[in-house]
């Protein structure tokens, strides 16, 4: 007879992170088991904090331009068209047409990008190997064109405050049609591979349900909260940068799963290239660059400002004192207010969920501790 | 310019029409030129402020009547709302904003430090409003020392937004104005990562 005290269930606290494949990064989550059964988690974080902020206030507005990329380093052009609008709209000047519909174009690819790191990474995480290389593959395409267009392929610093330093490429127009007639097909097959698949479906769905109420109440956004049902989307909401010009749908799921997740993304994908399609056939001619000085002073006061980026909404809350530093840069980041969450997501559940929903949270730690 | 004119600052670095002054012989020769005159000094400037209009809106109707005293100011700048109130009323004024006038989403928590003021911290909460597509920031002044209220009552995402802090032992507020930017907790430092300073 085995004794009775081994087969009580006690508490084990188990400890995933900092250095761990499935948290993306350098998140560490302390994890109180029962069994199988998560009973709550701890998240540490802070570990990749560089003080950003603080950095900001020694900086002049363009010198703090870089830095933005380093956030979400995965979205960075995302980053830096947050900042750049952020600093425009101080400054009160727009940059011009055509500079807003190649940043449009960028952002989009941009977006892609950061959605095919996460769908590789996340299937890889739930235990499919092949997807990652396919995303990868295509990935390549996208980073090949952003290093024709400003010689950088992740950190691009490719956007000016007041429009864009670089005119684009020749052949910038036909490397994004191919790129947007060789993207579709692979997107198809990716879904043929996941979609339906048996073991996808096992593994994400009603896992991780975080339900509209309870994404607003954690101020969750982006991909997670359209998949809780909620047709939300700050490109249409409150448009930026001549986005109300282009004809694109919110992809919208109503279960808030991990696999509403997955399929939002990857219809947010297509919707990406519709963009893409629709503005790079009217990219209109002009300037590329608005009227700014070549010292930037914004005026006394404060702007708060956000863009959609792939992960939910991305905000800088910019203070001037009249000066050529920033007063004040907070960043609202989304990864940071949507991890939150996580506690809520996986409570109850299974040890083997923590991945899953840490991996349809597309969190970047850059952004998390800045 | 002021700086050119006197004599003693010219060692290190001769002002451009120094080079005569090393010369005796050709300045006794030349009458010295009498110095331009100089351009009158700009009147001082005013301390600039943030030129914000008063919101006028029911919204801010609506809030100066339910809170009279504890609403400082309602104002636009560039076009986004905010309204300043008393350290006090800023939760209450975010749940009256939540249950009856929909801003269901608190976007963000953050705060500037002007160390100059009395109350030397602004205390930021953004709002938004799925259902008027509004955002609302709601400010308040708050002296050295003082601990608001916690917002998580009233929204739950506060909790990480109020409490993304250094570590609980970390001496000192980085984010303060001064605070250098070099400045570090160097015990902390030695005693967790094991390394002299992480500069």
């Amino acid at each position: 007879m085995p004794d009775s005290t081994f087969l009580d269930s006690t508490e084990l606290v188990l400890n995933m992170g900092p250095q761990h494949p499935s948290t993306h990064g350098v998140l560490r989550v302390i994890l109180k088991l029962d069994g199988e059964k998560v009973l709550g988690t701890e998240c540490v974080i802070g570990y990749l904090h560089r003080g950003v902020e603080k950095i900001a206030e020694n900086r002049t507005y363009a010198q703090f331009n870089p830095y933005v990329d380093r956030m979400d380093y995965v979205a960075a052009i995302s980053n830096g068209l947050g900042y750049c609008l952020a600093v425009e709209k101080m400054l009160n000047v727009e940059a011009p047409p055509r500079a807003q519909a190649i940043r449009v174009i960028l952002t989009e690819l941009n977006r892609i990008a950061s959605h095919l790191l996460w769908l590789g990474t996340h299937a890889l995480d739930i235990g499919a190997i092949t997807p990652v290389f396919y995303c990868l593959r295509e990935r390549e395409e996208a980073l090949k064109i952003f290093e024709k267009y400003c010689g950088a392929r992740l950190t691009t610093h490719a956007f000016r405050i007041g429009g864009l330093l670089y005119e684009t490429y020749d052949g910038f127009e036909q490397d994004i049609r191919d790129f947007c007639a060789m993207f579709v097909p692979h997107v198809d097959e990716y879904e043929e591979l996941l979609t339906n698949n048996r073991i996808w479906i096992g593994r994400l769905k009603d896992v991780g349900i975080l339900n509209a109420d309870e994404c607003k109440e954690f101020g969750v956004t982006g991909p997670v909260l359209r998949a809780a049902g909620v047709k939300w989307d700050l490109r249409k909401a409150q448009p930026y940068s001549g986005y109300e010009k282009y004809d694109f749908e919110i992809p919208t799921r109503q279960n808030g799963d991990t696999y509403d997740r997955y399929i939002v993304r990857m219809q947010e994908m297509r919707q990406s290239v519709r963009i893409m399609q629709q503005a790079v056939e009217a990219i209109p001619e002009g300037p590329i660059m608005g009227k700014v000085g070549k010292v930037i002073k914004p005026p006394v006061g404060e702007a708060y400002v956000s863009i959609e980026a792939p992960k939910g909404e991305l905000g800088y809350y910019v203070v001037s004192d009249g000066s050529t530093q920033p007063y004040r840069v907070r960043v609202r980041p989304p990864c940071f207010v949507n991890l939150q969450a996580l506690d809520r997501m996986i409570r109850g559940g299974l040890v083997a969920d923590v991945v899953a929903v840490i991996g349809t949270l597309d969190i970047v730690l850059g952004e998390i501790d800045r | 310019m002021a700086d050119e004119q006197k004599p003693g600052g010219s060692e290190a670095a001769p002002p451009p029409g120094g080079e005569a002054a090393k010369e005796p012989g050709k300045t006794a020769v030349e009458a010295p030129k009498p110095a331009p005159p100089k351009p009158a000094l700009p009147p001082p400037k005013p301390p600039a402020i943030m030129v914000a209009t008063p919101w006028e809106s029911e919204l801010a109707r609506e809030l100066k009547e339910s809170f009279g005293e504890g609403i400082g100011e309602t104002s636009t700048y560039l076009g986004q709302n905010f309204i300043v109130a008393k350290p006090g009323s800023a939760i209450p004024i975010l749940e009256y904003l939540k249950l009856e006038s929909d801003f269901d989403y608190l976007v963000d928590i953050t705060a500037v430090d002007w160390p100059k003021r009395a109350d030397r911290f602004d205390v930021v909460y953004i709002l938004y409003s799925f259902s008027r597509n509004e955002r609302v920031r709601v400010k308040i002044h708050i002296p050295d020392g003082y601990q608001p209220e916690t917002a998580v009552g009233v929204h739950l995402t506060a909790d990480w937004l109020e409490r993304e802090v250094m570590p609980d032992e970390w001496q000192g507020y980085p984010l303060r104005k001064d605070h250098g930017i070099l400045q570090q907790d160097e015990r902390w430092v030695q005693e967790n990562l094991g390394i002299e300073s992480g500069q």
